[in-house]
Formats: C-alpha cells, sequence, structure tokens
C-alpha cells in the first residue's frame, strides 16, 4: 500500500454478507491481505488463536470477529467495519454476518453502500440466503452488484458449471430493481479472480474483483438533478467580526447548489437567494452531495434545523400520510397502536403506524398480506401518519431524503428503518 | 467510459471523510444539550477538533474541549494543548487524575509497569457526571483496535458510563440517534471511518499543527521488553536499565509510561506518510496497555474508557 500516491477513485463502501461456510471470510481476508492491510502483529495474534484453537490454517474470521462474545461462541453478531486501501481507492467494507439477526445486520450494512458483494457457492448454486441477500441490496438502494461464484476448485474450475449459475441468477435477478450486475468466477481460498488473475480459468475474461471495486463508477449514483439541501445547524457567531452572520450549515442530500441560485425554503415557501457557500473559511463555486458546507443567503428568512432549501421548479413531496417499507429491528413486534417518532433527515416528528399492508417473504419474494405482525427482522409494507408534514422523495429517487428510522420514545432505541415508495 | 462533466462531481476520499465528520459534528452540536470534545492532545482529537472548527466557522466550536490529565502527559503534549485553546478561544475543562487518586477515589499502580492508563476511566467519569455532559466526541476510529471496528458514530453508555457492545442501537444511513434518558450520554466517534492513514494524509493536507514529539529527535530512552520508552521521573528503572540517546519518535501520545518510541529519522510530515504506508505493525501495537489481553480493550470501553 503505497498511501501517499492515491490516484483517487474516491471512496467505494460495500457490503459483503454470508455465512460462516461460504468462503466470505476468506474472501476478506484475501483482500486485506494481498492488498497488504493485515498488520503483522494482528496476524500473529490470529495466528496464534488458530493454533490454540486446534486448526490447521489460519482462520481469518478471527480477524473480523472482534467482541470477545463472538469469540467465544465462534459467531458474527455485529456489523463488522473493514478497511483497506490501493493505490487506485480506498474501501470501506460493513461486513455483515449470515446467520444471526441476519436481516437487521444486512439492512444496516447495506444502508451507506454503494455496492454489494454477494457470494455463491459453485457446489451449491443459488440459495435462500443468495435470494436474502440480493433482496435486500435492491430494498436499500444499491446500484451494483458484484455475484462472486466461489469454490470453483472444487468443480473442477468447469466454466459450464459457472454459466449454468450465472443464468441461474439472471433469471432470479429480473425481478430485483438491480441493473448492473457483474459476475465473477473465482476460488477466494486459492485466490484465483480475487486479486489475481486466475491461471485455472483461462475462459474467464472479465475483471478479477478488485480490479472491478478499483474501477467501479459510482459518482454517478449520486442524485444532482434534485437540489435538496436540509438545514442541520444555524451557526450565528455573534462577534464583532461576524455581527449579522447568519450560515445555514448541512449537507448536501442531493443536487448542485451555486451563489445566486434562487431557493426556495421549505416548509414556509419563503424565496431567497444564495449568497456564499463555504466549506470552513473557504468560499465554494459549486455544492453537491455528500459535501457539508454552510450557505448564506441574501436576506434573512425564518430557516431553522429541518428546514429544507430546495429550487422552486423542483420540490419533495411534503406530506403527512405515506407508504413506506421497513425492515423492523425492534426486540418486540410492531405494536400499531403504538407512537413513534420518525427521524427523517435533520427532522423528528411523532408518527404513528396506520397499517400494515403486507409481509414480505424475504426468500420467496412472496408478499403474504393475511400476516398483520411484524417481527424483528421481517419486512413490510405499511402505512404511516405523522403529526407534522415531512418533506420526502421516493427512495428510489433520493436514497438520502427517501430514508428514515422510527425510535421507540419509551425506549429511545431505533426499532424500524425505512424507505419511502 | 467517465466524461469531464462528472469527473469534476467526484471527490476524492478525504474530502468525503471530512464532509462526515463534519456532519457528525454538527449533529451532535444540533442534538445535544450540554456536548463536549475529549482532547488527549493526540493527532487524532487534534484533527477533530481541527474539523470542529470548519464545523462552525466562523463561529467558534460551540463545545469545550475536556483533557484528562494523568499528571504522566509528555511537557509537550501539554504546552501544544494550551496554545492551541488560546488559538481557538476555546473553553478548556481539565480533569484530573491525581486528584482522583489523592481524594482515595482510585489506587495507583506500583511496580515497574505502573500505569495511570485504567485510573483515568474514572477520573473521565467523574468529570462527564460533573458537568452534566450528554455527549463526548473522541477520536477514536474502527481500524485501531478490533474491538473499535463494530463502534458506532453514537455510542449509547448508560447511567454507569458502561458500554453493551452486545446491545448496541442499529445505525442506518446518516440518521443518528441520539435519544437518551437523564443521567446516560453519548460518546461520539466522528473519525470512525478514517484509517490512520487517511489521518495523516489530511493532516499534510491541512497543514495541521502536531506536537514535536510525532517527528523524529532526540531522546533519552531505555529499551524494556523490546519496546523503547522514553526515560522520565515517572518510569521506575530496573537495575540492568541504563538510559542511552536515540533517534525516534512516537506514533501515538498517550502517557510517558506506557507510550513506546520507534526508532526513525522521519521529521517531516511526507516521510511520516512514507513510514506509516510501508509500517508492518498497528499502530496501538506499541501500547502496553492494549497488551495486557486480547479483550484488554473491550473491557476498558465496557468501563467507560474512551
Amino acid at each position: 500500500m503505497s498511501g501517499n500516491t492515491t490516484t483517487d477513485n474516491g471512496l467505494l463502501r460495500f457490503t459483503t454478507a454470508g455465512s460462516v461456510d461460504d468462503g466470505k471470510s476468506t474472501l476478506i481476508g484475501r483482500l486485506l491481505f494481498d492488498s497488504k492491510s493485515i498488520f503483522e502483529d494482528q496476524l500473529e495474534a490470529i495466528n496464534d488463536a488458530s493454533k490454540q484453537k486446534g486448526l490447521e490454517g489460519v482462520d481469518l474470521s478471527l480477524l473480523t470477529d472482534g467482541l470477545r462474545a463472538e469469540r467465544e461462541q465462534g459467531i458474527t453478531i455485529d456489523v463488522a467495519y473493514r478497511y483497506f486501501a490501493t493505490p487506485k481507492r480506498k474501501f470501506i467494507i460493513a461486513d455483515t454476518p449470515g446467520h444471526i439477526q441476519y436481516t437487521r445486520n444486512m439492512v444496516t450494512g447495506a444502508s451507506t453502500a454503494d455496492l454489494a458483494v454477494i457470494l455463491i457457492d459453485a457446489r451449491h448454486g443459488l440459495i435462500e440466503q443468495t435470494h436474502r441477500h440480493s433482496f435486500i441490496a435492491s430494498l436499500l438502494g444499491l446500484r451494483h452488484l458484484v455475484v462472486c461464484v466461489n469454490k470453483m476448485d472444487l468443480v473442477n474450475y468447469e466454466e459450464e458449471k459457472y454459466r449454468d449459475i450465472v443464468n441461474q441468477y439472471k433469471s432470479f435477478s429480473s425481478r430485483l430493481d438491480i441493473t448492473d450486475i457483474t459476475f465473477i468466477p473465482m476460488s477466494a481460498l486459492h485466490g484465483d479472480n480475487v486479486v489475481n488473475r486466475s491461471e485455472n480459468m483461462t475462459w474467464y475474461g472479465g475483471s478479477t474483483l478488485l480490479h472491478y471495486l478499483e474501477n467501479v463508477h459510482v459518482g454517478a449514483d449520486r442524485n444532482l438533478q434534485d437540489c435538496r439541501f436540509p438545514v442541520q445547524y444555524v451557526i450565528r457567531p455573534q462577534t464583532d467580526e461576524h455581527r449579522d452572520f447568519r450560515g445555514y450549515a448541512g449537507r448536501i442530500a442531493s443536487g448542485i447548489f451555486k451563489p445566486g441560485d434562487e431557493v426556495v425554503a421549505l416548509p414556509s415557501e419563503i424565496k431567497s437567494t444564495i449568497k456564499d457557500i463555504y466549506l470552513g473559511e473557504k468560499k465554494l463555486e459549486k455544492a453537491f452531495p455528500p459535501l457539508s458546507v454552510t450557505m448564506t443567503l441574501t436576506n434573512d428568512i425564518d430557516l431553522s434545523r429541518g428546514d429544507m432549501l430546495v429550487r422552486e421548479n423542483n420540490q419533495p413531496e411534503k406530506t403527512h400520510v405515506l407508504d413506506a417499507r421497513i425492515c423492523w429491528l425492534g426486540d418486540k413486534p410492531l405494536n400499531t397502536s403504538s407512537r413513534f417518532i420518525l427521524r427523517h433527515l435533520t427532522h423528528e416528528v411523532q408518527a404513528k403506524i396506520t397499517d400494515v399492508l403486507y409481509r414480505i417473504d424475504i426468500n420467496t419474494l412472496h408478499r403474504d398480506e393475511a400476516t398483520k405482525t411484524v417481527e424483528v427482522n421481517d419486512i413490510a409494507r405499511i402505512s404511516i401518519k405523522t403529526a407534522s408534514p415531512v418533506l420526502i422523495d421516493s427512495y428510489r429517487k433520493n436514497r438520502i431524503t427517501g430514508a428514515f428510522i422510527l425510535v421507540d420514545p419509551s425506549t429511545h432505541s431505533t426499532v424500524a428503518a425505512g424507505v419511502v415508495g | 467510459m467517465k466524461n469531464k462533466m462528472e469527473e469534476s462531481y467526484n471527490l476524492d476520499h478525504l474530502t468525503e471523510l471530512e464532509a462526515e465528520s463534519i456532519f457528525v459534528l454538527r449533529e451532535v452540536a444540533a442534538q445535544f444539550d450540554r456536548p463536549a470534545i475529549l482532547f488527549s492532545g493526540g493527532k487524532d482529537s487534534i484533527v477533530v477538533t481541527h474539523l470542529a472548527s470548519k464545523a462552525f466557522a466562523p463561529a467558534k466550536i460551540p463545545m469545550p474541549l475536556v483533557h484528562i490529565d494523568t499528571g504522566h502527559n509528555f511537557p509537550e503534549t501539554l504546552a501544544f494543548r494550551d496554545n492551541l485553546v488560546s488559538d481557538l478561544g476555546a473553553h478548556l475543562i481539565v480533569g484530573s487524575v491525581q486528584e482522583t487518586i489523592s481524594q482515595g477515589k482510585v489506587q495507583e499502580e506500583t511496580g515497574h509497569n505502573a500505569s495511570r492508563n485504567k485510573l483515568q476511566t474514572t477520573t473521565l467519569i467523574d468529570t462527564i457526571e460533573e458537568n452534566k455532559f450528554d455527549a463526548c466526541i473522541g477520536g477514536a476510529r474502527r481500524d485501531e483496535e478490533k474491538a473499535r471496528a463494530k463502534e458506532r458514530f453514537f455510542s449509547h453508555r448508560d447511567d454507569f458510563s458502561q458500554w453493551d457492545p452486545k446491545n448496541q442501537r442499529p445505525e442506518l444511513w446518516n440518521l443518528f440517534n441520539g435519544m437518551h434518558a437523564p443521567g446516560e450520554h453519548f460518546r461520539v466517534f466522528p473519525l470512525n471511518n478514517w484509517t490512520e492513514l487517511d489521518v495523516w494524509n489530511y493532516i499534510l493536507r491541512e497543514k495541521i499543527a502536531l506536537p514535536s514529539l510525532y517527528f523524529s529527535h532526540q531522546r533519552e530512552c531505555i529499551k524494556r521488553d523490546g519496546q523503547i520508552l522514553s526515560n522520565s521521573n515517572f518510569l521506575q528503572l530496573k537495575e540492568n536499565e541504563t538510559p542511552e540517546m536515540m533517534q525516534v519518535r512516537f506514533r501515538t501520545l498517550g502517557d510517558l509510561t506506557i507510550t513506546g518510541a520507534f526508532e526513525s529519522d522521519a521529521d517531516n510530515l511526507e516521510k511520516i506518510i512514507d513510514e506509516v504506508a510501508a509500517t508492518r505493525i498497528t499502530e496501538r501495537g506499541g501500547r502496553i496497555d492494549d497488551k495486557r489481553s486480547s479483550s484488554a480493550m473491550e473491557d476498558r470501553k465496557k468501563d467507560g474508557y474512551f
């Protein structure tokens, strides 16, 4: 890793999911290893631990299982974040466990990811878990999927076996909302097509996994059309030097903002014009996602946290009733008579769930309209009513303004993740 | 493939990390009544402070800096801290481990490897309670240590400042849930997604000043258990140990008694970055406090450590 010479393709956040036996830990270990992101003392520690457990090789999952309970029980409880970099790009892996609380963890990992890596064991082909992972990636709006057909060494690197799985997957994925799907035959154990090209599969002409991850273009996934600036915090220095300064701080959710742009403040619908855009003390010519900036306006208007600056001819929906798909995260089942706090952008509002329309079986993608109970790890479509209007877009159009969480006001815990539409 | 228009809307990874951290810092200022920045004088907390000054410019940072002074600090760290605080016009609150010891709340460790590292947890919790802080921002990163790989941006602490790693709130998108009951607080980690190398590259890019200890210098040291420690009044020398002058620098800054130096000629940021990029030992590999057991960090974190 020659760190100071990163020719920057920026940051790529991706999620991996899988169970112990499909080679996920081996794959991550391989990526970290071959990009030299595992350190000697870490390697020494897991070497010792592997020996202590009487294992022959090095158990790379020991590297990712950070908590004592995880090491003791040999399971992964929670999403673990892993970092590695190559001269081309920095990567953040949200590594989610396959079994325990899989849906809750996968949804969490996918919420901030650009891309999902799905592993299929070449011997077994598509299994329930493959469907589950793919569906969640699609639900959470990931635009890119890499399907790694792993353990090719165990099927003699046969092209036909690989083709069969690719075709199976394609017929399944036509029901998903993901258009960019890449297939790679590999053996993570032996390193075929992970970082280095496979000599055993000369019939494969595509990229290795690392080459693909280094070069996949995710910048275009950002919404640059619909201008949305949720006000996060109002900066008023009240010093002699900046007596009248009133800056609206926030992170651009979508669209491109420039000084001189005419904007409308929501929900007040008062018009104004952007005077300056700052990052720290520096003035910017334009601001776009995901920059955190401070804007000043040409006139003083009433604008505070939870409000939004948009363009007059392109506005989000302002509503107090919405339909959404949620993943239930709470330990107790959803109680439709409860009140919740809906947190959306920088805004909090009281909400209640007025209807459970259907539950989605994430293994078969079937809609179950008969069952109205929603328990932990369930995905359901619901109707929500809020005490005051929220400013939303459909999640498909906007992954930032279309996402929300529900908080239980009695326990303060986050009980649901929701996507609008 | 990519056209010029698109290209100009791509951000390099440091700018993207900066944007995320600034968002987190502003979210703390907005969601909490009495937030604070835990300032150790190390490079990570210096970067957090720099990000905070960018997040709230041209206003001053709207929260105090809190330093838990073990009494075993490098004098350079303290001088640096005082300069920075006066430059920023920030408010500094110091919690003293010496006072906690004098009050009889904790017992000083004895022996050659005695350290005040564990004791500072009590002082930290006392300082949080006295000042009624409801959010404490720290410079910890997920890449530092395996127990931290599962840390949240907003990490909940109960009324006893304890962390329950098995029962953390799920954290989705950038929707941070800071709701809490009276007496509970949050630890917040804006640098979660940064690596050591990111921090150094950012320091170079932003020209952030650092304590001189990070740069190669001559220092009187002793070698102990494969580590190089700075000789000081706080260190009990063993019989066979004789201090010698060495050309060293520090990779992290903790207490004088536990922070290992290493031999290095890196006397500027570019050289340090080359060195960090090439090095094959983790940053905390030089910290005796982490070596006590494989769960040393998790156990200290559960009790309320940084």
